[in-house]
């Protein structure tokens, strides 16, 4: 288990630190679609599309955030999509059906995450009022429980001593 | 005695959490089990004139291995997949992912070559439309074209027996 772990973090790691070195042929293709990004527009929802999605390689940063290869080939294609005129909800959909839902940063709210969504509230109303049950049976409990006449005579006869020194 | 109750509900949660951390965040679904293969049409490593086409795979149950030459993992399964793939005569091939031609044929020379060919991904695209997040990945396709089996990490005895082979004999 533990060597499966190293094994994927060294490995992705080694990807990071390969494509720095092989980044001349890489980076050669994204210059040129970086100029044609003029359109103000066009890189707004650019930006706004890449913090929607979630980097899969570090999973708890946005496409935006990162800086893993596979967050930039993300950004590229949905610079090149938006382009081509996709809408933003064709290239979120274009990532879901390659990564899964869990390319949302935000999951949406559907059959299998209405729990993850509901689940804390819900713990917490079910826990606030096992606890409200709970003290108002103490209070009624105590309520319902008059001294004997033996403790009311106690009591008279403690009161007595205190007015009466 | 009244102590009891939250207790068991304390000990549950801890389990539950427990479990929780054994798990590997990493190793999500794949969205493409039983989905088709996306069309592969890219240059080969050994011979740039030819194409990769996996449409002309169909009707055979094969495996797509995705690695490359700069990933750790992807030199320590070689050897293994050379000796299994040959073993049981399943047809693997290999995809490339974002790697140069010149240190991918090293890796093969030295190691061994287990792929019938491997495709050039050189962008890591055609990676992208497989949803590969973490190289190496090794994927069973029937012989229908579609997905059914994904294994994320590299390939060895263990896994190629209990994971992989079980899903290839089960689809033949």
């Amino acid at each position: 288990m533990i060597a499966r772990w190293l094994a994927v973090i060294a490995c992705v790691a080694l990807q990071g630190i390969a494509m720095g070195a092989a980044a001349q042929g890489q980076t050669q293709a994204p210059t040129q679609t970086q100029t044609q990004a003029a359109d103000p527009a066009l890189e707004a929802r650019e930006i706004r599309l890449a913090g929607q999605l979630r980097c899969v390689v570090c999973q708890n940063q946005t496409v935006a955030e990162s800086n893993a290869p596979l967050a930039a080939d993300m950004r590229r294609v949905i610079r090149t999509q938006l382009q081509a005129g996709r809408t933003d909800q064709q290239v979120v959909d274009f990532f879901e059906q390659r990564y899964g839902a869990f390319v949302h940063y935000s999951p949406p709210f559907k059959a299998s995450t209405w729990l993850l969504w509901i689940g804390p509230f819900a713990l917490a109303i079910i826990g606030l009022t096992l606890l409200l049950a709970v003290l108002r049976r103490r209070m009624a409990h105590v309520e319902a429980t008059p001294l004997t006449e033996a403790q009311r005579a106690r009591a008279r006869q403690l009161l007595d001593e205190e007015s009466n020194p | 005695m009244k102590f009891i109750a939250p207790l068991i509900a304390f000990l549950g949660l801890a389990v539950v959490l427990m479990l929780g951390l054994q798990r590997d965040p990493r190793a999500l679904p794949s969205a493409l089990i039983d989905q088709p293969l996306p069309a592969i049409d890219i240059p080969l490593l050994q011979n740039p004139e030819q194409r990769f086409d996996s449409t002309a795979l169909r009707g055979q149950v094969w495996m797509l291995n995705v690695w490359a030459s700069w990933c750790g993992p992807c030199q320590e399964e070689l050897p293994a997949l050379n000796v299994l793939a040959h073993r049981d005569r399943v047809p693997l091939y290999g995809l490339n992912y974002k790697d140069q031609p010149a240190p991918a044929q090293a890796l093969l020379a030295r190691f061994g070559n287990p792929y019938r060919s491997s495709a050039v991904d050189a962008d890591g695209r055609v990676g992208m439309d497989l949803g590969v997040h973490g190289v190496p990945e090794t994927f069973v396709i029937d012989a229908a074209g579609r997905v059914r089996y994904r294994h994320l990490g590299p390939v060895n005895n263990e896994i190629w027996e209990t994971k992989l082979m079980p899903v290839v004999k089960a689809l033949q």
